[in-house]
């Protein structure tokens, strides 16, 4: 029987679900002494990262933003790093965030972020403390295992991603999509769709598992910096029962590299017919005055109740889903 | 003809694959978050009925094929093709030769309607009812005391299709059977 469209799609029960995560969560902080905030969800600038985008809001003019228009956050990091480079020490959010154009079994435009920042952390300690956060909620006997991207790669799809050729990797790629669209494919969007289609299917079958060390080419907004010869990101994903759950990052503190991945951002958006987004002046200027060194990360919460709750599409897990919204 | 961008794409969209008319059966939505969006999509070809998968870059899109379900009465057979008349009351007759009508054939019954898939205008195939009556015309003889338990026999209906029924069922009696498993499902009170 299909309910009417009025009606939530995740059962009460569910529903109950969230509210105890968020409890659950907020305790967890609680005693680590990690600070609640709370930050634009509104602001001037838009990400820049190219496979995200913002939705773009208008509004009147004189409210603050320039030419009246504003953006929806796709995560709350710049306004958190603000926050760091002005002293607030460890910070963690419960965010909504949104990003146009994702609809789909795990995906929702709208949708809610756990995002937190722990000065002197390293990726490997910050990846210790997700694990405790899941471990804890999911009930987990051990911690989740470790994986570097490379074996990961080398274990789950047979190939080194930092060694093998573009043409290799395309030939791979072909096996999921046309010949004419894969030869178009840059080196790391080869890597997303082998990813994607052949490690997280893998991954489906394993422990809670860490995937660490991404090519720096993938770095985002992480430090990188020489391993095992390649040039490798400070950048760990947690996969549960094949999904995705979090992207952490040994943070880049670095105000002028900070301002080259804002450029190269663009370039890409641009050949890809993007609309170039303005750099974060705001966020440059902080990391310029001074950012503290920190592993920051953010945990899809909506997510993280799929997985607790065995629910198989996102919308099992929140109250009224983009289509009901 | 229009096209489909991968965001509309929506399970039943008929689009054209390779040339081919084909309708979407699945349309999964893969994002890294740090990474390409696709769109894994599974696809039933409707020429060849096979299901293929293919990966889009999201934001591609297909071209919508001119494929249409209709709703149409068997009329009867010439032995050429098997002809069709649409129910909406405007006459419209189809013929549909020996391929498009494949496995429907053994359910065909004259008067009753079946979905005629038209493309391009012309029938691309035909499906039953999920449930179709028929008569039995040959069985072997009932034994006395059989019960709905216990052993089972083929029979033959009306259009030719054999299903195994149960040994109580007799010829001249009418029959529900699933077109989607060929399985006996009742006897119809007459």
């Amino acid at each position: 029987m299909m309910q009417p469209d009025w009606q939530p799609t995740a059962s009460l029960q569910a529903l109950k679900n969230r509210a105890e995560l968020l409890q659950f969560v907020r305790g967890f902080f609680a005693s680590r002494q990690v600070m609640e905030v709370e930050t634009p969800v509104l602001a001037r600038h838009g990400v820049s990262d190219l496979h995200l985008d913002a939705i773009t809001a208008r509004t009147a003019a004189g409210i603050g933003f320039p030419d009246g228009r504003a953006y929806l956050q796709t995560s709350p990091e710049y306004h958190m790093k603000r926050l760091l480079a002005a002293g607030s020490g460890p910070i963690f959010q419960v965010f909504r965030a949104f990003r146009d154009g994702e609809l789909g079994r795990r995906h929702n435009p709208e949708f809610t972020l756990l995002e937190w920042y722990r000065p002197g952390f390293a990726d490997d300690d910050l990846m210790t403390e997700v694990g405790d956060l899941v471990a804890g909620w999911l009930g987990l006997n051990a911690p989740p295992q470790r994986i570097s991207y490379r074996q990961a790669l080398q274990r789950w799809a047979g190939l080194d991603p930092f060694l093998a050729s573009d043409a290799e990797l395309r030939v791979v790629c072909e096996s999921w999509l046309d010949k004419a669209l894969a030869d178009t494919l840059s080196r790391d969007i080869c890597l997303d769709v082998i990813m994607s289609h052949q490690v997280e299917p893998a991954l489906a079958k394993e422990p809670p598992t860490f995937i660490c060390l991404y090519p720096a080419s993938q770095a985002a907004l992480a430090k990188t910096s020489i391993v095992e010869g390649q040039a490798m990101a400070h950048r760990f994903e947690l996969y549960v029962r094949g999904v995705e759950l979090c992207n952490g990052y040994w943070e880049l503190t670095d105000a002028a590299e900070q301002a080259r991945r804002f450029e190269l951002d663009n370039q890409l958006r641009a050949e890809a017919g993007k609309p170039v987004m303005a750099a974060d002046a705001f966020l440059l200027a902080a990391l310029n005055a001074g950012m503290p060194a920190s592993a920051g990360v953010a945990l899809g919460l909506d997510r993280l109740l799929m997985v607790s709750s065995g629910a198989d599409s996102i919308a099992d897990v929140m109250a009224f889903p983009a289509p009901r919204a | 003809m229009a096209s489909y961008s991968t965001n509309e794409f929506r399970s039943g969209l008929k689009v054209l694959l390779d040339g081919d008319p084909c309708v979407i059966l699945e349309n999964e939505f893969v994002k890294p978050g740090k990474g390409q969006a696709f769109n894994r999509v599974r696809l039933r070809n409707l020429m060849s009925n096979r299901v293929w998968e293919r990966t889009f870059k999201s934001g591609e899109s297909l071209e919508a094929a001119d494929v249409m379900d209709r709703d149409m009465e068997y009329l009867y057979t010439d032995g050429e093709f098997w002809h069709f008349m649409v129910t909406d009351g405007s006459f419209e007759q189809f013929a549909a030769d020996a391929k498009a009508v494949g496995d429907c054939m053994k359910w065909l019954k004259e008067q009753d309607v079946y979905q005629v898939t038209l493309y391009n205008g012309a029938p691309l195939s035909v499906t039953p009812p999920n449930f179709v009556e028929l008569e039995v015309v040959d069985t072997d003889p009932g034994m006395k005391g059989d019960t709905a338990q216990g052993g089972s026999k083929p029979a033959t209906l009306s259009t030719g299709a054999v299903v195994s029924v149960p040994l109580f069922i007799t010829i001249g009696e009418v029959l529900k059977v699933d077109t989607r498993t060929g399985d006996y499902v009742s006897r119809v009170k007459g």
